[in-house]
């Protein structure tokens, strides 16, 4: 967002990777690629690869962030130095930080913590590659990361990134176009009923254009949830 | 292709509310029960449960569980059982005679690394209590541990205890299950009983299982 760029990133209907501007990119999902964790995923959206991995509900220390009729959640979300083309320094960064908080707050509301009071469930995402709309990855990894730890849910979370560029609305952004798009919509919510459970946004968009993205991210999050479910089915088939 | 179970997703909607009633890992919303869990339903006598295929030991009173000494108190001993808690393990639950700890050292009945076979007497939300006072309670030497899915438990003893006892005769040793998913193994073929109990954990969903492990261990 922000930076300006006489390139067309839509010609004649098509985006700059031959997409239609409601068509995501191609989703691979696996679960349990972690096996020291009790509960890991690796979910790729085209160029993007985010992996997680789940510890616990387990004893927290020091006593005092201990919460005595729940458990608490503990996100740590990190790009790999070598995720993206100009190295990234390692360590938290101010942006690392505010997505590590807004994961946190898009996996909450979907977890049953106060099962586990006086403990912890620490929630590890790592980008390994970056191209864009890494956070919603890093949700779906950490969604499914959670149901393969056995942590009770209510839902899944499904996360999906919405954008406007050259005056179209589209669906999950790539790098490029999420570096000259006009604005930028990462959204998680609960697919059962539709609860929504992240929103930000970047850049400007009128009231209605809004209402229209979000309506198209829960439509085409039906897709990305049916995903979810195979991956976490393929676990067990054999 | 073996047959697996029939699985279910956390958040899946399983059946009405007026159909069935709601047992462990299910939960009621809109008038639907729901799962919690990854898991695989099983319903009985009209309560539907739903059996998750992962996760982290939820101890509950009267378990029987294997734990790991982690440190000496003044009046008992705390004890890692595999689970969310570490528990506590009191010593007038754990020693029928006298002691006046004031001249005795009770690391002598339990220290530090110890394997303890033991019962859970109490639980209060994160609060949890073992006991001794129980005739298969005992202090565990001489073996090595290995440590599973605790909701893989069940599969590992089989009905009646027919797949842990086709374990322990075909190779040999002595098996120690706890319901917090610790195993503890001592015997000659140690190795083999671990390779049959690493795969009952791996393929608990497939039915027929028993046949393959029998198939194993007699090579």
């Amino acid at each position: 967002m922000g930076m300006k760029t006489d390139e067309k990133l839509i010609m004649n209907g098509k985006r700059l990777d031959g997409r239609k501007k409601d068509e995501i990119r191609e989703i691979e999902m696996k679960v349990g690629v972690i096996p020291n964790a009790n509960g890991s995923a690796q979910v790729r959206f085209g160029d993007t690869v985010a992996i997680a991995g789940v510890y616990g509900p387990r004893p927290l220390f020091p006593k005092h962030l201990q919460e005595s009729d729940r458990a608490i959640i503990k996100c740590r979300y990190n790009m790999a130095p070598f995720s993206v083309e100009e190295r990234v320094r390692p360590g938290p960064s101010r942006r690392a930080i505010e997505i590590s908080k807004v994961t946190r707050l898009a996996l909450e509301p979907a977890l049953f913590l106060e099962d586990y009071p006086e403990t912890v469930v620490d929630v590890y995402i790592e980008i390994l590659q970056a191209d864009g709309s890494t956070r919603v990855t890093g949700i779906n990894a950490a969604s499914l990361a959670l149901a393969d730890a056995g942590v009770p849910m209510k839902d899944l979370v499904v996360a999906l990134s919405g954008g406007k560029i050259n005056d179209t609305l589209v669906l999950d952004l790539c790098g490029k176009e999420d570096n000259y798009s006009d604005a930028d919509i990462p959204i998680a919510f609960m697919p059962r009923k539709k609860e929504i459970t992240l929103l930000q946004m970047d850049g400007e968009l009128t009231p209605q254009e809004i209402k229209t993205i979000i309506k198209n991210v829960l439509k085409a999050g039906e897709e990305v949830y049916k995903k979810q479910k195979e991956a976490l089915m393929k676990k067990y088939e054999e | 292709m073996a047959e697996t179970r029939e699985i279910v997703i956390p958040g899946e909607v399983l059946c009405d509310a007026k159909e069935k009633k709601p047992s462990y890992g299910t939960f009621i919303e809109d008038g639907k029960i729901i799962s919690k869990f990854l898991g695989i339903p099983r319903d009985s006598a009209g309560y539907l449960s739903v059996v998750p295929l992962s996760g982290v030991y939820l101890p509950r009173g009267n378990d029987k569980i294997i734990g790991f000494i982690t440190g000496v108190e003044k009046a008992g001993w705390m004890v890692d059982i595999n689970a969310p808690w570490s528990a506590f393990l009191p010593l007038s639950e754990a020693v029928d005679e006298f002691i006046d700890f004031k001249k005795t050292d009770i690391s002598r009945f339990y220290d530090v690394n110890d394997v303890i076979y033991a019962q859970v007497s109490d639980v209060k939300r994160g609060d949890v209590v073992l006991s001794m006072r129980n005739p298969m309670a005992r202090k565990l030497k001489d073996g090595v541990t290995i440590k599973i899915t605790p909701s893989k438990v069940p599969r590992l003893i089989g009905k009646e205890g027919s797949m842990i006892n086709a374990i322990k005769e075909k190779t040999g040793t002595i098996i120690r299950v706890g319901q917090n998913g610790v195993v503890w193994i001592s015997g000659e073929k140690t190795d083999k009983a671990i390779k049959a109990i690493k795969l009952i954990e791996k393929k608990s969903h497939i039915i027929g299982l028993t046949d393959e492990i029998t198939e194993l261990l007699s090579d």
